[in-house]
């Protein structure tokens, strides 16, 4: 067994090879950079002809409602708002996820530390163009707290972590994560607030999917990074989220090993 | 070419329903995707009553010709922006060693019938919309010849975003701007863009003849950019001009494949 | 049978032009069965690639079958079969029987003659007890059995099997060996096979292309091979000795290939 001092160094390593790995894909992360930014000019225009018909909807001005398109079209990449990312569906279809549950290291917290990595290369390479490209044609605004955004972005990362390490792992269960993916899709894309602010949701699908984990994934950071949300509550309702999805992976972790171990898979 | 497509499609669809549960959630999810864009819709005409000039009705109509023709293209053609994935794990040497057309072949793999859920959510919305409008008789034939223009348009933006793959095979992820990015750039009356984007779209990339200019036509309803009413009927044309494109196009990418070896 | 007429193939690989194959010549008639031998790399797989219509070359003259396979590739298609050991070409989430009734239907095999072939086959491969098992479940010596039995439906004048003995067990391997002889010997079939397995070499062909550097290196019987090293015991050492001389030059990179990736059609 690896003593403790083994086990801090293995996971910041981990995270390394992950940012390494994507690196060597660096085309396909520039042309999924390419492809949010186009579809980032798309929204633009429909929110535009939306706030020049509401000014002031959502407590966001025009260049506000911009400034959020183009956030979230950037948050795309490293939140893997389409899902994905994680080699476990993968390597529970082949059964190689039986190698990786035998390993002394929690399975958890070894597909975090690679998650980690593979997020910090996507926010510069495929978060920075939509940024760049939106700040050039529309104007978007200067970030209202930059270091409670960052924080923000990693909270982010890790509840989005979390929930995709969820949805990979009943793969154990359900033995084809084609269908997962969809779901999983359609839920994140809605309530992340990636195809409209969550603050113009009328009523109570407003109240609902403001509370909802995924809203934590981009509503929660782009409202820190325009200042629409206080920094302190919104970074502490993404934490609360992070921890509830996290235990709960563990508790599936640990119900995989026993069907891999008991099965044989 | 159909025996061989329907064949491999047919084939497709047993394979797919070896797993029941998937099957039902893709299908199932194809009905959410599509529902979470009328979703999308809906909220922002619960904040507004019209949007760029064009009402709640109107808005459905444009949206369901346009989705209904990228729903079907999808089912029948999608596949073939998975290309890159053939040219990597070789399996498109397996398809050139059969006597049929690869892009037959490409275009049937994977079929999956749960796509044809989209289908039918886009035609509820596309009568919904036209059953809220009173369009004279004398112009509802254009509405069929639209989607099926706009079926032969989206077919051969998936062709076009095909062909590129096999120049940029690291890199499949761009095609996509150009197929589901034509999709959702018709969503919306093109009124809502800058009118760079709508000149682009009429008279480089036809995208406009998917649903906005027969669209116009439909509803009686003249052209922001001042072209005459008769614009619209000019659908089928640029549908079959970007076809042959296409066509080129795929020919010229076979071919680099058959001479480059990647 | 196969005529290949100092066929060349180049590569363009960042910036360099490579030289995959080049000045390749040889004749195999019909009804013979030929190995062809080579280290990684040496442009075996770009040569079959050539034979089969995958692959346009820069210069020469290749016929298979009577037909140009790069003019003519759906025709030639129906005239030949190919087996790649590495990829399967059934149909993953179906069972065997399906794939093949789908191999008929696109090679248009006749129903009575198909069902005739497939018995036959079944026979000599011992397919009866998987063909109701999706392919996907199938063990590595089964599944190469299927695929044999795929690409010979439409009865092919050629079969052209690229590594078809890589990973089996001995028992699959000798049933397969023991198959491509029957075929050849019974039906007359034109082999031509390419192996790293020296067993394969030894125990079916009496003719062996050895390609190295993407030139013909020694075509002749597999006596002759042993001959040009002599006081080798094994077919193996005489082999090793021959890739070794040639090291001295540096050798040709294969064509760029990543790795396989996700699911696809047919793998």
């Amino acid at each position: 067994m690896p003593g403790h001092g083994a086990a801090v160094s293995l996971y910041p390593r981990l995270a390394w090879y992950g940012f390494r790995r994507h690196a060597t894909y660096w085309a396909a992360a520039l042309a999924g950079a390419f492809t949010n930014t186009v579809f980032g000019v798309l929204r633009a225009y429909v929110l535009i002809a939306l706030w020049q018909a509401r000014p002031g909807l959502g407590g966001y001005d025009v260049a506000g409602a911009i400034t959020f398109t183009f956030l979230t079209q950037a948050f795309i990449g490293p939140m893997q708002l389409f899902g994905g990312g994680l080699d476990l569906p993968q390597r529970i279809r082949t059964g190689d996820v039986a190698l990786d549950l035998v390993r002394p290291a929690s399975l958890q917290m070894w597909c975090l530390s690679e998650d980690l990595g593979r997020a910090a290369y996507l926010f510069v390479v495929r978060g920075g163009p939509p940024a760049l490209v939106g700040a050039l044609l529309f104007g978007i605004v200067a970030p209202h707290a930059p270091a409670a955004f960052l924080v923000s972005v990693a909270l982010g990362v890790v509840v989005s972590f979390g929930w995709r390490y969820i949805v990979a792992l009943a793969t154990c269960w359900v033995m084809d994560d084609r269908g997962l993916g969809v779901l999983s899709m359609v839920l994140t894309t809605f309530f992340s607030g990636l195809m409209l602010p969550l603050a113009i949701f009328p009523g109570w699908l407003g109240v609902l999917s403001r509370a909802l984990p995924w809203s934590a994934m981009a509503q929660v950071p782009a409202d820190v990074y325009l200042g629409t949300a206080d920094p302190a509550p919104a970074l502490g309702f993404q934490a609360l989220w992070a921890a509830v999805l996290l235990a709960l992976g563990a508790l599936m972790t640990g119900a995989a090993r026993r069907k891999v171990v008991i099965q044989g898979g | 070419m159909i025996r061989t497509y329907a064949l491999l499609a047919w084939t497709w669809t047993r394979a797919a329903a070896q797993y029941p549960l998937s099957f039902a959630l893709m299908t199932a999810g194809g009905l959410v995707v599509g529902g979470l864009d009328v979703a999308v819709i809906w909220v922002i005409f619960a904040n507004t009553g019209e949007l760029a000039g064009f009402g709640l009705t109107e808005v459905m109509f444009l949206y369901g010709a346009s989705q209904l023709a990228f729903a079907l293209a999808d089912l029948l053609f999608g596949n073939v922006d998975k290309i890159s994935q053939h040219i990597v794990a070789g399996t498109l040497d397996v398809m050139l060693i059969r006597p049929a057309s690869p892009f037959v072949q490409v275009a049937a793999d994977r079929f999956t019938p749960h796509r044809l859920g989209r289908s039918i959510q886009a035609g509820a919305v596309l009568a919904a919309g036209l059953a809220g409008l009173d369009v004279p008789l004398g112009r509802v034939w254009m509405v069929p010849v639209m989607v099926v223009s706009g079926i032969v348009i989206f077919a051969a933006l998936f062709t076009l975003g095909g062909a590129l793959q096999f120049l940029l095979t690291a890199a499949p992820e761009v095609a996509n701007a150009f197929t589901y990015g034509g999709a959702t750039l018709t969503q919306y009356p093109l009124s809502v863009y800058d009118t760079r984007i709508v000149r682009g779209m009429t008279f480089a990339l036809p995208l406009a003849f998917v649903n906005w200019q027969p669209g116009l036509y439909v509803l009686g309803r003249p052209d922001p950019l001042g072209l005459p009413s008769w614009t619209g009927l000019l659908s089928p044309a640029a549908a079959l001009a970007l076809a042959a494109v296409a066509a080129l196009a795929w020919r010229a990418g076979i071919r680099r494949y058959r001479s480059t070896g990647s | 049978m196969i005529e290949a007429d100092r066929v060349g193939r180049t590569f363009t690989v960042r910036r360099r032009v490579v030289h995959a194959v080049r000045d390749l010549s040889f004749r195999v008639g019909a009804g013979e069965f030929v190995a062809c031998l080579g280290p990684n790399g040496a442009g075996k797989s770009t040569t079959i690639k050539m034979l089969t219509g995958i692959l346009t070359p820069t210069s020469g003259r290749v016929q298979v079958a009577g037909l140009d396979p790069s003019r003519r590739r759906t025709a030639l298609a129906r005239r030949i079969g190919v087996v790649f050991g590495q990829r399967t070409t059934l149909w993953w989430d179906l069972p065997l029987r399906d794939s093949l009734e789908l191999v008929r239907l696109l090679y248009k095999v006749d129903r009575k003659v198909f069902r005739e072939r497939l018995d036959e086959m079944c026979d000599l491969l011992d397919l009866g007890g998987f063909l109701a098992t999706p392919v996907r479940q199938l063990s590595l010596g089964q599944r190469m059995r299927g695929d044999i039995t795929a690409a010979l439906l439409h009865d092919p004048a050629v079969l052209v099997l690229d590594e078809p003995t890589i990973g089996l067990d001995v028992v699959s391997k000798a049933e397969v060996r023991d198959f491509l002889r029957r075929l050849n010997a019974e039906r007359g079939t034109t082999v031509l096979l390419t192996t790293h397995d020296l067993g394969d070499v030894e125990r079916l062909c009496r003719r062996v292309l050895l390609i190295d550097h993407g030139r013909l290196a020694f075509d002749g019987t597999v006596d002759g091979l042993r001959a040009t090293a002599p006081g080798r015991a094994s077919i193996e050492d005489v082999v090793a000795e021959l890739y070794l001389r040639s090291r001295t030059t540096p050798r040709t990179p294969p064509a760029p290939r990543p790795a396989p990736d996700g699911p696809s059609a047919t793998a």
